[in-house]
């Protein structure tokens, strides 16, 4: 039987709390994400200025990611191309859609800006965090009504199989008009020293989400 | 590991409503963008490739009532419906996937006049997915894929990828994206929009042209599916990231030549010709000449399609893979329209007009927001 793969560290962004394997790090105070995500980036010393240039998508998964890995220095063990970042949602890019078409809807004030349109992709976020981390592998980015976790889990599964990646980012980075939530996880081959916190399975990764709500 | 064949496909733009219609007109040295003057898209004019709405509605009432279905949901339905008649799959059967590869989607449905046309829920691309999967009874929740301009080559890597894996046994993949009021106006805030037809690789492109376009492309485990007697296979492709910048191409070619050199690695054979993404804005089409250079590759025939139906976003990797399998089908290199004169630093094989000669496999790349790049690869059996 082959392997399960395994996740080395999860972090997850609430409007109640964000969490580091499984241990509260951060107690919302409010349900602003612009407040939270401040406040979360000031408390972490988190230093990085292009943050604040970023929609509120990428700031999500920027942040999820910058707290998931903040132990971890995953360029001393893999070469940037091994590093996959697969992320899924519901929204797509809608909160910056939103945002440019209103941009657009007076003809008296149409001031349309690339500074949001880039945003309304959804796979930006992915590009954002492999710029911060020099990560150069597998991108992809899935829209579904809820998280697949039988999907994804069998994705990341073979392009582990097939070596396209030796390490992949993955996870549930959603923003919806009021309503965001993240659930990243840092996905590894187990090895004899490391086994992980919990194995990459669906059931797994399904429960820990189910968690959150 | 399970090989992958092009069972069927499709190609709907402005040139015409199948893959051969398209073809027919590309060989002409035909382009389907003009001139387009539409208030209601722009308050400037632009250059794009529109399809005809009266032939669309028209094509459509065959299958269904127009008035039910948006403008993105009646093309991808119109390019499905071509491309699995007379096919002998069960669309039931579990072992059968939907890919939609888009970037926008419905996204006129934003638009306020619009707004309560079809439900609020219209909007999520999810929804629009699955809207069609029950259109034609697929089974399985249908997957999205949202990748900016490589949308298309990455779901087909992926389809390729879960029937290697033995996951599915057939993957039907369409890639469908509308021009819009949404993406015209924001290309023209990033001054990306051409002043003419776009001139892909040449000395004096100046931009790209968008052009609305829906493809599909049937995936299969069992080479008896194929509809053309010539069985293509699709090889291996990759996926790379720039981690350079969120808008601007790598200046390097990094992420582009990553993807291509891991499947150089993989496959002995040399490669018979490139399509290329080639939207024709300056800093696109050099980065693209900067990594195939990396990649030893410059003295290998490239082509850009966009020169006929324009960038067509979520659309374009899966109708310009279609086209490059006609291409190896029929054995012709179709030119680059509305190349002339060389404009890149690292000079390319610019294919410059129609030739027929043997060619066996075809290297598709593409790049996009986000820093992505891919590449993937077409061979006959």
């Amino acid at each position: 039987m082959k392997k399960s793969l395994i996740v080395s560290s999860f972090c997850s962004v609430t409007k109640k709390e964000v969490t580091l394997n499984n241990k509260v790090i951060y107690k919302g105070s409010g349900n602003d994400f612009s407040d939270l995500s401040n406040d979360i980036y000031t408390k972490f010393s988190i230093g990085y200025p292009k943050f604040h240039k970023m929609d509120n998508l990428s700031k999500l998964g920027f942040l999820s990611v910058e707290l998931l890995l903040s132990d971890k220095n995953l360029n001393l063990k893999y070469p940037g191309e091994e590093i996959g970042v697969i992320f899924m949602n519901s929204a797509s890019s809608l909160d910056s859609d939103r945002h440019h078409q209103d941009t657009l809807s007076n003809r008296e004030n149409y001031f349309p800006s690339p500074s949001i349109f880039v945003y309304t992709l959804p796979n930006v976020v992915i590009g954002e965090i492999c710029i911060r981390h020099k990560f150069y592998g597998e991108g992809n980015f899935f829209v579904a009504e809820k998280f697949n976790t039988d999907f994804l889990v069998s994705y990341i599964e073979e392009l582990f199989e097939c070596n396209a990646i030796q390490c992949c980012i993955a996870g549930w980075v959603e923003f919806d008009g009021d309503d965001f939530e993240s659930l990243v996880f840092l996905i590894e081959k187990p090895d004899k020293t490391d086994i992980g916190i919990v194995n990459f399975e669906t059931d797994i990764i399904r429960n820990i989400y189910e968690k959150l709500k | 590991m399970r090989d992958v064949f092009i069972a069927s496909d499709n190609i709907i733009t402005s040139l015409g409503f199948t893959t051969i219609e398209n073809a027919n007109i590309m060989l002409d040295g035909n382009t389907g963008i003009c001139l387009v003057e539409d208030k209601l898209i722009a308050p400037f004019p632009f250059y794009a490739s529109i399809i005809d709405s009266v032939k669309l509605n028209s094509q459509f009432s065959c299958i269904a009532d127009p008035y039910h279905f948006s403008r993105f949901e009646k093309m991808s339905i119109c390019s499905i419906k071509d491309a699995i008649s007379g096919m002998d799959i069960d669309y039931a059967d579990p072992r059968t996937l939907f890919i939609l590869s888009t970037t926008k989607g419905n996204i006129d449905l934003l638009e306020s006049e619009n707004k309560n046309k079809y439900g609020k829920d219209r909007i999520y691309l999810w929804n629009t997915a699955r809207l069609i999967q029950h259109f034609f009874n697929f089974s399985n929740e249908p997957v999205v894929i949202s990748n900016a301009c490589i949308s298309g080559v990455q779901a087909i890597i992926t389809g390729t990828r879960l029937i290697n894996a033995g996951i599915y046994d057939n993957v039907i993949i369409n890639g469908t994206d509308i021009v819009s009021e949404f993406v015209i106006s924001g290309f023209n805030s990033f001054k990306s929009l051409s002043t003419g037809p776009c001139r892909p690789f040449d000395k004096t492109r100046d931009g790209l042209s968008l052009g609305e376009g829906s493809g599909t492309i049937i995936l299969t485990s069992k080479p008896s599916l194929s509809k053309s007697k010539e069985k293509i296979l699709v090889g291996e492709g990759f996926t790379t990231n720039d981690a350079n910048h969120i808008s601007g191409p790598s200046r390097t070619g990094e992420g582009l030549f990553l993807a291509i050199n891991r499947l150089l690695k993989k496959i002995p054979a040399e490669i018979d010709f490139i399509s290329a993404h080639g939207t024709a804005t300056p800093y696109n089409d050099e980065m693209e000449s900067i990594a195939i250079t990396r990649a030893e590759l410059q003295s290998v025939p490239v082509n850009s399609f966009k020169g006929y139906w324009g960038h067509t976003l979520g659309a374009a990797g899966i109708i310009e893979s279609v086209m490059s399998v006609y291409s190896l089908r029929n054995n012709v290199l179709i030119n680059t329209l509305g190349y002339h004169e060389m404009g890149l630093t690292n000079p390319l094989a610019i294919i410059d007009r129609v030739i027929r000669k043997e060619i066996n496999n075809c290297l598709k790349i593409a790049s996009g927001f986000g820093g992505c790049n891919a590449a993937i690869i077409f061979c006959k059996k």
